[in-house]
């Protein structure tokens, strides 16, 4: 079983900044917008490096979307920043319409996502994001699992031509894969090799999926964990190849599982290869306010929650 | 032939093929296209300044933006009739496989739209992101927007608005099509708009106003006169009054032909009053 180390604690907000911060040096066309919420989107190093190319709105979020959508219009690669509830429900007809039904090269950069965002409250705590970006056709969808993710994937979807939805989050999680690696779109990345389950995880639920893994050894349960950085386009293949090995699978995400990751592997395996399956994310709910990790363990997003509904998932094969 | 008439006949030409269009599918607005006719052919062949062919960057040319994308009809005879497709795709509108949907889209490539619209209130935005964009590339053309009155009902105008003047965004030219009416009656019985020009000062825009929208002359120099307002710390907001359904007596100061199309026996009769000049398509 492969070991992963957690580095030191970081929050992804702050790779997406650190992303940012390259971008301003290698990539002339990429700018900056902002809703009021520079210091949570941790965009202070590229403000300060590129003060022309950052456009402070205002907490204005729809003319937001509608001025990065005329930007690209002169070849500019606009990456906006706000919380993920302000970055796609209450924009979601301007994102429609001006960005992806447009076709327009826009990054939506969205930090604060799902119930981690804490003691803000259930206001705050979008848990349907990825279920209504994932459904406007063209838009790619990514919920990178630590801080140097978040940060190479920031880099790489300047390279990518068209509309992008980067979710990420405010509190500082384990940070564990390479610092230099390459980020592709659309390619899911294999952690542990398994043969009696499959744990499909994104974003942060990526390292308590790890945890899991190591639970379920010393049961003597050998489980395969593959991170879904991207949850459009999914990596079907990475999908079916690893359930036909180990004949079930999980599927874990900080969202409800109407809409979200849960339900795109659904549709993936009942037309290729139905699998017996099991959700962790939450449960057709609002969020409420607490710590992280008492909303994490009270809505069942945590390693023993993986845990278990592996070992559950295993008896229905 | 004089200038003048060689653009009226282009406006009455102009009010055929919306008619035409709209006919044929029994669907679209004519109302308001009929209203910003003089205006769509003053702004194309005399004050945009537009390269040849068609890009969607449009680095170095004067852009143009239709918020209220429903006037579609006047969009796109305006556009074909200026080079940017063929006059006969016209007789596509809004069929199936066509790309003259109808509200006009970049998604089918139509050479001469970049954004599309007719979810409103949206346009002014995006016209100040190109606009901010041409201020990062040192290019020095305009931005112009069109927008409905009933359209700034919508609070994202209001949002737009204030960005504009605060981030002194002064290439940018939003005009208003002030024609008192929108789908469920006049703008004053379904949501008064109260006083636009103090309205806009009050945001701080350079307000002026075109008091004959229908009148190709006096849109042309009041397009001028916002034009020679650029440049000077402020975005410039042109209230054009004009009359919904211009051109076309029966369909004129009401709102009934805001989504309506014309039957045979009312096409012949918008025909008889604006007879043939550039050809039909």
């Amino acid at each position: 079983m492969k070991k992963y180390i957690d580095t030191g604690k970081k929050d992804t907000r702050s790779g997406f900044g650190a992303g940012l911060e390259v971008l301003g040096k290698t990539n002339e066309n990429v700018v900056a917008l902002c809703a009021d919420l520079i210091g949570s989107l941790k965009m202070d190093a590229f403000i300060a490096n590129n003060p022309d190319r950052f456009f402070q709105i205002g907490i204005a979020e729809a003319n937001m979307m509608g001025i990065a959508a005329g930007m690209t219009i002169g070849g500019k690669i606009p990456f906006t920043g706000t919380f993920a509830n302000f970055s796609t429900g209450r924009v979601y007809d301007q994102i429609r319409q001006s960005i992806a039904y447009s076709g327009k090269n826009v990054k939506i950069c969205a930090s604060h996502a799902g119930l981690t965002l804490g003691e803000d409250g259930a206001t705050h705590q979008i848990l349907e994001d990825i279920g209504l970006m994932k459904m406007l056709p063209g838009m790619v969808v990514i919920n990178p699992c630590d801080y140097n993710q978040t940060k190479a994937a920031t880099i790489a979807i300047a390279e990518y031509e068209g509309p992008v939805y980067l979710r990420f989050g405010r509190p500082k999680v384990a940070n564990f894969t390479p610092e230099d690696q390459k980020f592709e779109i659309g390619k899911a990345v294999h952690l542990q090799e398994g043969s009696d389950v499959t744990i499909v995880a994104t974003g942060h639920l990526v390292w308590e999926a790890l945890i899991a893994a190591e639970a379920l050894q010393e049961k003597g349960i050998n489980a395969e964990v593959i991170n879904i950085h991207t949850i459009k386009p999914l990596d079907d293949e990475a999908i079916l190849n690893s359930v036909k090995k180990t004949g079930c699978i999980v599927t874990a995400e900080e969202h409800n599982f109407l809409g979200g990751l849960g339900e795109s592997v659904s549709r993936v395996l009942g037309q290729n290869h139905p699998t017996p399956q099991e959700f962790i994310a939450t449960n057709d709910t609002f969020g409420e306010s607490g710590t992280p990790d008492q909303l994490m363990e009270k809505y069942g997003l945590n390693a023993e929650a993986i845990t278990n509904a592996a070992i559950k998932v295993i008896k229905r094969k | 032939m004089p200038k003048t008439q060689q653009l009226e006949d282009f406006v009455t030409q102009v009010r055929r093929d919306i008619l035409r269009q709209v006919h044929k599918v029994n669907s679209g607005h004519p109302g308001g296209s009929l209203g910003c006719t003089e205006f769509f052919v003053a702004l194309y062949q005399e004050i945009l300044e537009r390269k040849d062919g068609f890009d969607m960057n449009g680095m170095e040319e004067d852009l143009f933006f239709l918020s209220n994308g429903h006037i579609s009809p006047v969009f796109y005879s305006v556009l074909a009739r200026s080079g940017y497709f063929p006059v006969e795709e016209l007789n596509t509108f809004r069929l199936i496989n066509s790309r003259l949907q109808g509200h006009p889209t970049t998604h089918e490539g139509l050479p001469g739209v970049r954004i599309a619209s007719g979810s409103l209130g949206q346009g002014m935005s995006v016209a100040i992101g190109a606009a901010q964009a041409k201020k990062l590339n040192n290019d020095d053309h305009i931005v112009y927007s069109l927008h409905g009155d009933g359209e700034l009902q919508e609070g994202q105008i209001w949002e737009a608005a204030m960005y504009a003047s605060g981030k002194k965004v002064d290439n940018l030219i939003s005009t208003i099509d002030l024609n008192g009416q929108q789908i469920d009656g006049s703008t004053d019985d379904v949501l008064p708009l109260g006083s636009l020009k103090a309205k806009f000062e009050a945001f701080g825009w350079d307000v002026m106003e075109i008091k004959e929208g229908n009148n190709i002359t006096a849109v042309i120099d009041g397009l001028k006169e916002a034009k020679s307002r650029t440049g000077k710390g402020k975005p410039v907001c042109v209230l054009m009054h004009t009359v919904m359904g211009n051109g076309v007596d029966f369909m004129m100061h009401t709102h009934a032909w805001h989504g309506k199309a014309p039957n045979d026996e009312q096409l012949a009769i918008g025909l008889e009053q604006n007879p043939e000049t550039l050809g039909d398509y």
